[in-house]
């Protein structure tokens, strides 16, 4: 489990290359990096969810990211979003 | 035999129903409530919680604790739907909601999303650009103030809980109500009493 504060960074993966899927993980994000705000609980995998496939449950977490490091004319301070725990690694 | 996508919607639709009850997974009675309940949906329910939050410090922390337990406490049905989240504006932040992967909205607690939430146009600049998409709301914020902004992305559902606006004191929680539009719960505008 991911605490508070954790630096972690966005698988940089594109399964939309490699046949029919659905991600949750908006393309923008990939390869990033940004921070655990908490996590939310924890939810079966839509992934396999939208297939009907049996949906392992997994950690929902908040990440914080640095808007400027995603687009260097971004006008924001903060940008939260929802992410699944396979789609997060150590930074 | 008639392709799926040329058949009646009614037969499309009664046929579903008949399925579901004979699989025993609803009855006729739930979905009729279900649909009730969907057609009830407007931000007036989100602008009660607001102005009770603002006028009863424990409704406020069970708000930003729970937000669906504050829905309920409401007499809003929650059974059977994504948690609420409930993004507190402060002096220091400001909450901007938007779903950049399709429309994900808070519909048990604000109703229909608005047009322009599923708007390609607001999913792509309201994460990018949101005091650019503010100032078209008329919305602009005080220097100072920071702007988060909430991809809502996945099991959550996200409503944002203004700041009491100024030259209110004294009103009761009706009265409040009645100042909240829907985009001051995304986060697009911000209520005033002027």
């Amino acid at each position: 489990m991911l605490a508070p504060g954790a630096p972690v960074r966005v698988r940089d993966d594109w399964p939309e290359t490699r046949g029919p899927c659905h991600i949750r993980t908006p393309h923008y994000l990939r390869g990033r990096r940004g921070t655990v705000v908490r996590q939310l609980g924890a939810f079966p995998n839509p992934e396999d969810l939208a297939f009907a496939r049996p949906a392992p449950t997994l950690a929902l977490y908040h990440v914080a990211f640095e808007p400027r490091s995603i687009w260097p004319d971004a006008g924001g301070d903060e940008i939260v979003v929802e992410l699944y725990e396979s789609w997060l690694e150590a930074a | 035999m008639t392709p799926l996508i040329e058949a009646p919607s009614e037969r499309l639709l009664a046929g579903i129903k008949s399925l579901l009850a004979s699989k025993g997974i609803a009855t006729a009675e739930e979905i009729a409530e279900r649909m009730a309940q969907t057609d009830r949906a407007s931000p007036a329910q989100g602008a009660r919680m607001v102005a009770r939050a603002w006028t009863d410090p424990e409704y406020r922390a069970l708000l930003l604790r729970d937000g669906a337990q504050a829905a309920e406490a409401m007499g809003i049905a929650m059974r059977g739907l994504p948690p609420l989240g409930v993004l507190e504006n402060t002096d220091d932040t400001h909450n901007l909601v938007v779903c950049t992967l399709c429309s994900c909205y808070p519909r048990a607690v604000l109703g229909y999303p608005p047009f322009w939430f599923k708007s390609p146009g607001y999913r792509a600049r309201a994460i990018r650009d949101p005091r650019g998409v503010l100032a078209e709301f008329g919305t602009v914020l005080p220097a100072g103030q920071r702007i988060r902004v909430v991809d809502s992305t996945a099991d959550y559902r996200w409503m944002v809980l203004p700041q009491r606006p100024v030259g209110t004191d004294g009103w009761d929680a009706d009265r409040l109500a009645a100042l909240l539009r829907e985009g001051d719960m995304i986060g697009v505008t911000v209520p005033s009493a002027a």
